[in-house]
């Protein structure tokens, strides 16, 4: 799964299979990242207070 | 008692009724949980399977749920990146259904691998010449996802979307939301695809196996075109179902319409492909292999040409043609039925993909050998449908799932009758008049 794990090989099948994991999962985690980093800014601005 | 809790300006049945409903489904899923427990602890011995039937019950509803949940991928890519607006009125029952049938289909693998605490060394060892290892990536990343594009709705719970950090976290989710669909739809066409490419690699399986693009059979991409056919049709019925269940109108005629032309038009040209795929391989493939099609479908009590005929003209034609013919898709009868025909029709092409490949004799001292699943592995399979009604009964429950259940069942009127169901705009100014001033009467009195 990583580089250092032994069973590693730099060939197309890896690059193809965990590219395209790693690939899938960096969009996923860049994405809540942005949605969490972004709501604590929100709401420490007082945005999204006393909405109701 | 809960009543904090549900969504405003919606009814829903007393405490005492939604309880005495989860307590039924609790007790069919408490008994597909014993079955998995006597499935875990005691072994694979536990099922009928056997070297014919290596992929069983179980395989057929992993695939089957999959291809049903497709409506989430194919409904979030039509929303949120081809821009069909409309659909926004049932995404997100979609996206609740997707994640049951895909959680599902994780809890169902989980069984079947036999030692889940060992389900990590997919990725740690992972094989790269296997595409099941792909659709072991894909499934558990989109299964992400699912849940990502399922938090907004859950923390838009009346109670929750109080905390100020919960509402801006949704609304920003919201607002990423073409991100994770567009995300989705790459994972879905992978794992889809990859399901039925497993099958159409196998060149010792003459069934299955079928002529390639590159290096993806054909299989491939019938897979994942199947599951975003008919996947909306799944996300319809069971909308259609709620609705029956709950008495209420809870999506307006013309999203339903909308998105039951766009599965009939995909449904269609799905079976076009699937009927050429069909004939290459009966007449082309088979036998080069030196093989005749009915070979297949002989010798056996089962496995008959009826199932052939079942799924492409029953289940497959008939559906698309009720759904693409307007007169015929827009009363709701021929539109349930056509609902039902394409859901038996996508299952039954799984059942056949995985169980009748695997058991079609291809040595001469084989047999066509039979199967019948044990009741553990009937109760693990009616285990995630149990899981299914709860978690549909608790959102539906507490959470806003269909935006436009409030204007279509205005509520509240006065003298405690119940407003009859409408679709009709000027009809429901009228009664939203009514109830208005009967308020503000009472409001005066």
């Amino acid at each position: 799964m990583l580089p250092f794990n032994f069973e590693w090989v730099w060939d197309m099948g890896h690059y193809v299979f965990h590219g395209g994991l790693w690939y899938a999962l960096t969009v996923i985690g860049l994405g809540m990242s942005y949605c969490v980093i972004k709501a604590v800014i929100d709401t420490s601005k007082g945005k999204g207070a006393g909405h109701h | 008692m809960d009543s904090a809790l549900i969504p405003d300006g919606v009814r829903r049945c007393p405490l005492w009724k939604f309880l005495l409903g989860l307590s039924v489904a609790g007790a069919v899923l408490l008994w597909g949980v014993y079955a998995m427990l006597l499935c875990w602890v005691k072994g694979l011995n536990q099922t009928n399977m056997n070297d014919y039937y290596g992929f069983a019950l179980w395989i057929w509803a992993d695939l089957a749920v999959i291809a049903l949940g497709g409506g989430a991928f194919f409904t979030g890519l039509l929303k949120y990146v081809i821009g069909k607006d409309e659909l926004k009125n049932i995404i997100n029952y979609a996206v609740l259904i997707g994640f049951i049938c895909y959680s599902s289909a994780l809890l169902i693998l989980a069984i079947d691998v036999g030692q889940p605490l060992r389900s990590w060394f997919i990725f740690w060892h992972a094989n790269v010449h296997s595409m099941l290892t792909e659709v072991a990536f894909c499934l558990s990343c989109y299964f992400a996802v699912l849940t990502i594009e399922y938090i907004p709705l859950v923390l838009e719970n009346r109670q929750l979307d109080k905390v100020p950090f919960f509402h801006n976290l949704s609304h920003n989710m919201h607002s990423a939301m073409a991100v994770f669909a567009a995300t989705g739809a790459f994972l879905s066409f992978f794992h889809q695809g990859s399901l039925g490419g497993v099958a159409g690699v196998l060149f010792g399986r003459p069934f299955a196996f079928r002529e390639h693009i590159l290096i993806w059979p054909y299989t491939f991409f019938l897979f994942t075109w199947s599951a975003a056919a008919y996947g909306p049709s799944f996300t319809l019925f069971i909308t259609w179902l709620t609705e029956k269940i709950t008495h209420k109108k809870l999506v307006k005629d013309n999203v339903v319409f909308l998105l039951a032309k766009i599965s009939g038009w995909m449904i269609l040209t799905y079976i076009a492909a699937k009927s050429v795929d069909t004939l290459y391989w009966m007449f082309q493939t088979a036998p080069a292999q030196g093989l005749q099609w009915h070979f297949f479908y002989q010798n056996n009590a089962f496995y008959g040409k009826w199932i052939l005929f079942t799924e492409i003209i029953l289940c497959g034609w008939l559906p698309a043609l009720i759904l693409v013919y307007r007169p015929l898709r827009e009363r709701a009868s021929w539109r349930v039925t056509a609902f039902v025909l394409g859901i038996i029709g996508v299952s039954l092409n799984r059942w056949v993909m995985v169980l009748q490949t695997m058991a079609v004799p291809v040595m001469p001292f084989d047999e066509w050998v039979l199967y019948i699943p044990s009741w553990q592995e009937v109760a693990t399979t009616i285990l995630p449908v149990a899981y299914g009604v709860i978690l549909i009964m608790i959102s539906y429950r507490y959470l806003p799932i269909f935006p436009q259940e409030k204007e279509l069942n205005p509520i509240t009127i006065p003298n405690g009758q119940e407003p009859e169901l409408t679709t009709d705009p000027q009809d429901l100014a009228v009664k939203t008049m009514a109830v208005s001033n009967s308020v503000e009467e009472v409001a005066a009195t």
